[in-house]
This record gives structure tokens, sequence and C-alpha cells, in this order.
């Protein structure tokens, strides 16, 4: 099993608790996984491979992907593979993740960010509202790079 | 030249407004300094040994005299009153007061600069051949690609927390100006054989303390398909690059571990998927940024002047000789400005010679300066008519030094004067070696010598690709420095073998004169350039002069 759903979510409009009442299933990439029960909820961790999550996209309803230090961007380019190799379920960046990166983690395909409640006290919610006009000034957007 | 749009413009000030809002939490101690660092790095600012560091980028070495004005002007308000042009086409300010950064960047801000993404982990300003859009042997103008790659690369999602920095160079002639060979992806424009034009890439280039040539994970890559290709291979890098080792952390390491092949079948594989990542915009966009590098328009006069100069002037002779280079049109040439004027820092400009320069361009140039690796500045568009005005000009202001390629023409890192990494000093060992040369009066015999020098084992310096290489260490609390040769960053890219023990900070000069007297002696003929007779004899002659029996005998 994965870790529990105490944090607070981040999205676009502030923050909110978690409204995910199911469990979340630890992905190991090795097990068999035709036990795992419809539209489930999965914890991934950022060395994860995206290919290798394809066949379970129709069957799962949320991702999670651990941000285990600021400084480590793996999350970033997996939720990005996900989404290009079709995912089109939730996307949940979990962790050590910056206000500042909320933009970031936007722009890659994450729907929402969550963080500890201790965190989200040094991290004021009006530093994420901050980011949140992550649409605008998009390099990306102008070069047709596909949201 | 690339003319920012209201896109650009309004990002880069976004940018500046939401630093300053972070320099005030700073100051007003709502942020700690290890909080505050990543974001200052972000915007290029840099704790040196005595005071912060702007470095600025100069985006392919690009620039015009309004943008060389101002950075005159920052100088002079904010800062000493001079700044220090680097290996990677950016300008640095040493001096800065943190309290003035936010108005620094909006002035740079005023004139389309800015020093976003000029530190971190993240993908680094994009060099390109200095040459660019001037040069008889280019392909194509790299420009439009790196000012592509300069906005894919901005604020991009998945690339601003790297295992490690990311450095790109673009080089748009056979004859590489850009060191591709020693960046983490390097491309070099080439045709293929229906007469397409499109890019060699290389990757895992570097130098630091592992020195590396890259190698080519592509051969042939249409134009069309860089930006999916560049990302897909930031993508591998970014899942699999070390993250447990900052020596083992650059792309270098990870092709080396994986090996070439399958890291490029991993780059393939996630390329397959990449047609889905984009439209077609950037093709749209490169046209439009490739419409705004067009030639100016050249000027039709007769070249008398020049050919007259030429006859009658021997000083003038000789700044032709070593700082002008073959133009793609017959009637122009491409004026090197040496900012290496024997005995000076290696690169420093002050105000009053960044207006000179900016003077120049304006009147004699199309209003285009550039900035070299080399840590010189050119005027890549004057007609042959004017060059002996730009030259008097040039001697009026003392910078005239006729000596571009030549071995007082020194690249040197900041080393211990201002770096907190050096481990010895480079600045005054390259004004000695300068110095030196010039009291012998025969750098123009020796002729075509690189040396470079580093002050500690991050080679900023480029000293592993100097014909002639210097690491500055510390011994015991001692300065030592290592002599490599037969380095190489073009097209020819070699890495500097060592050639024995290192020498003391006084003993550099001496070795660094037997190894020219040896070639001196050994040379074929006067064409025969130092690096082609070191390729052509091996190192035992050069390693001989350094180190006579008596030498190494004291030394055991
Ligand atoms: S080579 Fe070392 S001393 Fe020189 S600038 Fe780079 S880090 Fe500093």
């Amino acid at each position: 099993m994965g870790r529990g759903n105490s944090g607070i979510l981040v999205r676009d409009t502030g923050f909110r608790d978690d409204d995910w009442r199911g469990e979340f299933v630890q992905w190991s990439g090795e097990e068999d996984h035709s036990a795992l029960p419809d539209l489930a909820a999965l914890d991934v961790e950022n060395t994860a491979s995206a290919e290798d999550i394809v066949p379970l996209f129709e069957r799962i309803a949320l991702i999670r992907i651990a941000f285990p230090s600021h400084m480590d961007g793996r999350g970033f380019s997996l939720a990005r593979h996900l989404r290009l190799l079709g995912y089109r379920g939730r996307l949940r960046a979990a962790g050590h993740i910056l206000a500042d990166q909320y933009t970031m983690a936007r722009r890659s395909g994450f729907d929402e960010v969550e963080i500890d409640p201790d965190f989200a006290e040094r991290q004021s919610e009006e530093q994420w509202l901050f980011r949140a006009d992550w649409r605008t000034h998009d390099y990306q957007e102008r070069l047709g790079r596909r949201q | 030249m690339y003319r920012y749009d209201s896109f650009d413009r309004e990002f880069v000030r976004s940018r500046v407004a939401q630093f300053r809002q972070q320099v005030e939490r700073r100051i007003d101690g709502s942020l700690t300094e290890e909080e505050f660092k990543p974001l200052r790095l972000m915007n290029g600012l840099y704790l040196q040994l005595h005071a912060y560091m702007l470095r600025v980028a100069i985006p392919y070495g690009t620039l015009d005299s309004r943008q060389m004005r101002q950075l005159a002007h920052i100088a002079e308000r904010w800062d000493k009153g001079y700044g220090h042009f680097t290996t990677r086409q950016n300008i640095q300010f040493n001096w800065p007061r943190l309290k003035d950064v936010p108005d620094i960047l909006d002035a740079l801000a005023d004139v389309e600069m800015h020093a976003i993404q000029t530190s971190g982990n993240c993908v680094r300003n994009i060099t390109a051949d200095h040459f660019a859009g001037a040069a008889a042997d280019e392909i194509a103008d790299p420009r439009p690609t790196a000012e592509l790659l300069r906005q894919w690369s901005t604020d991009h999602p998945e690339f601003a927390f790297l295992p490690r920095k990311f450095k790109i160079a673009v080089s748009g002639s056979p004859v590489d100006r850009a060191v591709t060979r020693a960046h983490d992806i390097g491309l070099r424009m080439i045709r293929n054989g229906v007469g397409e034009t499109g890019y060699e890439v290389s990757i895992g280039g570097g130098l630091g303390r592992t020195p590396v040539i890259g190698s080519v994970v592509r051969d042939f890559l249409p134009v069309a398909d860089l930006l999916p290709y560049v990302e897909s291979i930031l993508q591998v890098y970014n899942a699999i690059g070390r993250r447990d080792n900052i020596y083992k952390a650059r792309i270098k390491i990870t092709v080396r571990e994986h090996g070439i092949d399958a890291f490029r079948e991993r780059v393939e594989q996630r390329f397959r998927i990449q047609h889905k990542a984009f439209t077609s915009a950037h093709q749209a966009l490169l046209k439009r940024i490739s419409a705004m590098f067009a030639a100016p328009a050249f000027i039709e006069a007769p070249t008398g002047a020049f050919d007259a100069a030429l006859a009658r002037d021997p000083v003038f002779r000789s700044f032709v000789d070593t700082n002008l280079h073959p133009h793609r049109n017959p009637q122009y040439a491409i004026v090197t400005i040496s900012l290496k004027a024997h005995g000076a820092t290696p690169g420093d400009a002050t105000a009053e010679q960044m207006r000179v320069i900016a003077d120049l361009a304006e009147r004699y140039g199309h209003d285009e300066i550039r900035i070299s690796h080399e840590q010189n500045c050119i005027l890549p568009h004057v007609h042959k008519r004017d060059v002996p005005a730009v030259h008097a000009a040039l001697r009026e202001a003392d910078l005239a030094t006729s000596n571009v390629g030549l071995a007082s023409d020194i690249i040197a890192c900041p080393g211990m004067d201002y770096c907190n990494l050096a481990t010895a000093r480079s600045i005054p060992i390259a004004q000695d070696i300068a110095t030196r040369m010039k009291e012998r009066g025969d750098e123009r015999q020796v002729g075509d010598l690189k040396i470079k020098i580093s002050g500690c084992i991050n080679a900023c310096g480029h000293h592993h690709v100097g014909h002639i290489g210097i690491l500055g260490l510390d011994r015991a609390g001692v300065e030592n420095y290592q002599i490599t040769l037969g380095g190489d960053g073009t097209e020819t890219a070699a890495l500097g073998e060592r050639v024995g023990p290192g020498f003391a900070a006084d003993d550099v000069v001496p070795a660094v004169e037997r190894l020219i007297d040896t070639y001196l002696v050994l040379r074929s003929d006067e064409d025969e350039a130092f690096l082609a007779t070191y390729r052509r004899v091996g190192m035992q002659p050069f390693k001989a002069a350094l180190y006579p029996d008596t030498v190494l005998a004291a030394g055991r």
C-alpha cells in the first residue's frame, strides 16, 4: 500500500483538502496487477518507466508521482511522458515541490500538487496563487509544444 | 538581429518583477540565504569570494550598439566601471549590490537582455559561432537555431531541475569555432546528399574534471525535427542521469556509463512519440526568426583606401594580419577587437571601451557586435574601405592590440582573483605570459598558438583544448600549474595530454617559453603551426624541454 492521503492539495484555485477517498496502491513495476481494483490510485516513484504503466491506463483514475527533493526534476519528465503516451486520468505531484515550481508541474501535465500540512505552513497559499497563472508567458505554448 | 516582440518583453519583465519581490523578501529577512539561493541562481546571481556576481547572457554572442552602451552604463552606475566577458558568451559584473540587482535587470530588459538561466541545473545560455552570418566558410547562419533553442529552453517546465547544468552550442560552418564537441549537445549545421540543411548532433562533450570529446548521436537531423529531438535527449538524460554524485551528474558520464549506442536507442525511442508533442508552430517561428537575421544591406564601394593603408602602414598591416578574417562578401572583413592587451585581464572591458566599440559598430559595422568564447569583441561586417578608420579609432582607445590567435591572445578564467572555487590564480599567469611575449617580440613569428588557463579543475578556461593548456591546482597550500599539450577545440577536436609534474607560479612563464623555443626549432617551416608540429613530432621533445634531467632529478 502507498502512503495515506492526509496531504493538502494545491490547485489553480489554491489549497483544498484531498478529495480522493480510495487507497493508493504502490506501483513497483514488477508485480502482477491483475488484482488491482478498478479505477484505483497508483503511487509511483519518479524512477518508474511510463511505458510499463500503459497497460493499466484504462483501469486507474489517479497517478501520484513522488518528488523526493525539489532539486530532483525527474517527476516532470515522467508526467510529460505519461501524457504523451495517452494517460488522461488525474495526475498528481506529491512531496518536496516549491511554490516556484507550480508552473512547471502544471505545464508538465500534472493536475495538482500535494504537500504536507507543515510544508504548507511555510509555503503559504498566497505564494502558490502567485504562480497559478501558469498559462501566461509560456514559451512552450508559443512553440507549439502540446499541453 | 532578433528583436523581442511583446511576448518576450512581457516575459522578461515578469521575471524581473518576481525577482524584485524575492530580493525584498531576502532583505527584510523573510527568506534565508539558503532559501534565496535557488531563486537568485535562476536569475544569474552568484555569491563569490568578495561580493555578488551577476552573469548576464549575451545569447549566441550577438548584440548591437544600444545593448553594448547599456552594458557600459550598468558597469558605471552599479559596478566598478568594467565588465568581464566570459568563455560562454556572457558578461559578468563582479561588484553589484544585492539591492541594485532588480534595477540592473530592468535596465537589461530595457534593451532586450536578461540574466535568466546563466546558472543552475538547467539549459544554459545557447552559444554559437562568433562569426555567424559573416564568415566566408559558413553553410548557414546558426543564430536562428540558437534563438529557437533559447526560447524553447527558457523556463522549460521539465528541465529546470536536471541532474546538472546543460550547455548547447551551434556552429553553422564546417570550421568549428563554437567548440561544439566540448558541449553537452553540439549542433553542427551540415548538408546531406541531396543538399538539405540539417544538424550533426553530438552529445556528452565537456571539459571539467573529466574532459570528454562529444560523440555523434545523430549524423543528420532534419531542421524540422530539432526541438522534438533535443527534447528527447534531455528527457532521457533527466531520467537516467546520475543524481547521487555531483561529479558524475553531467551527461558525458551518463553516455559513458550506458554507452553511446544504448543512449542513442533510448533517445530514438522517445523521439518516436515526440512527433505528437509539437504542432508545427516552432517551424513557423523559426521562419520568422530567420527573417530577422537577414544580412544587412551591404554597401558597394571601392576598397582602395584599404589597399593603400596596407601598403603604407606596417602597424595597420600587422593588425590586418591577425585581427581580420574573410567575410562572405569579398568587399567586407570581419574585424576582431582584442580584449587581450599585453598585461591586461583577458576579457575585461571598461565602460569607455564598450562605448568605443558601440560607436564603431554603429558607424562602420551595420550596428552589429559579437562576443567570442575566446573573450574578444568582433565587428562582423566592416567594409574594407572603413577598416583603416576603425583601426585608427581603436588605437586611440587602446584597443588595437594585434594579437588575435597569437600566444598572448590567452583565454583565462577569473581564478583566485574572483572565483570561490579556484585553487590557483589564472589572470596573473595570463598577464605574465602576455607581457613576456611582448618583451620577446616574436609572437608573430611564433604564429597561431592557443594558450588557455583555468584556475581549478572545473576548466572554465578550456585548458583541455588549448594547444598549451595550463591548470592551476593547490598542492599543500602552494599554487602548482600543470601543463597539457596538443588540445584542440575545433572540428579536429582533441584533448591535451599532460606532460608531467606541475610548475610553481614563477616557473610557468619560463616553461611556456621553453615550449615555444622548442617548437621554433622543430617546425618544418614557418607555415607549420605549433599544433601541427606537435602532432607530427609528438610529446617527447617538448617533454625533454620542460623537464631537463637536472630538474627531474631535483624533483625526485
Ligand atoms: S575554472 Fe575554476 S577557478 Fe576558474 S572560473 Fe571555473 S570554477 Fe572558477
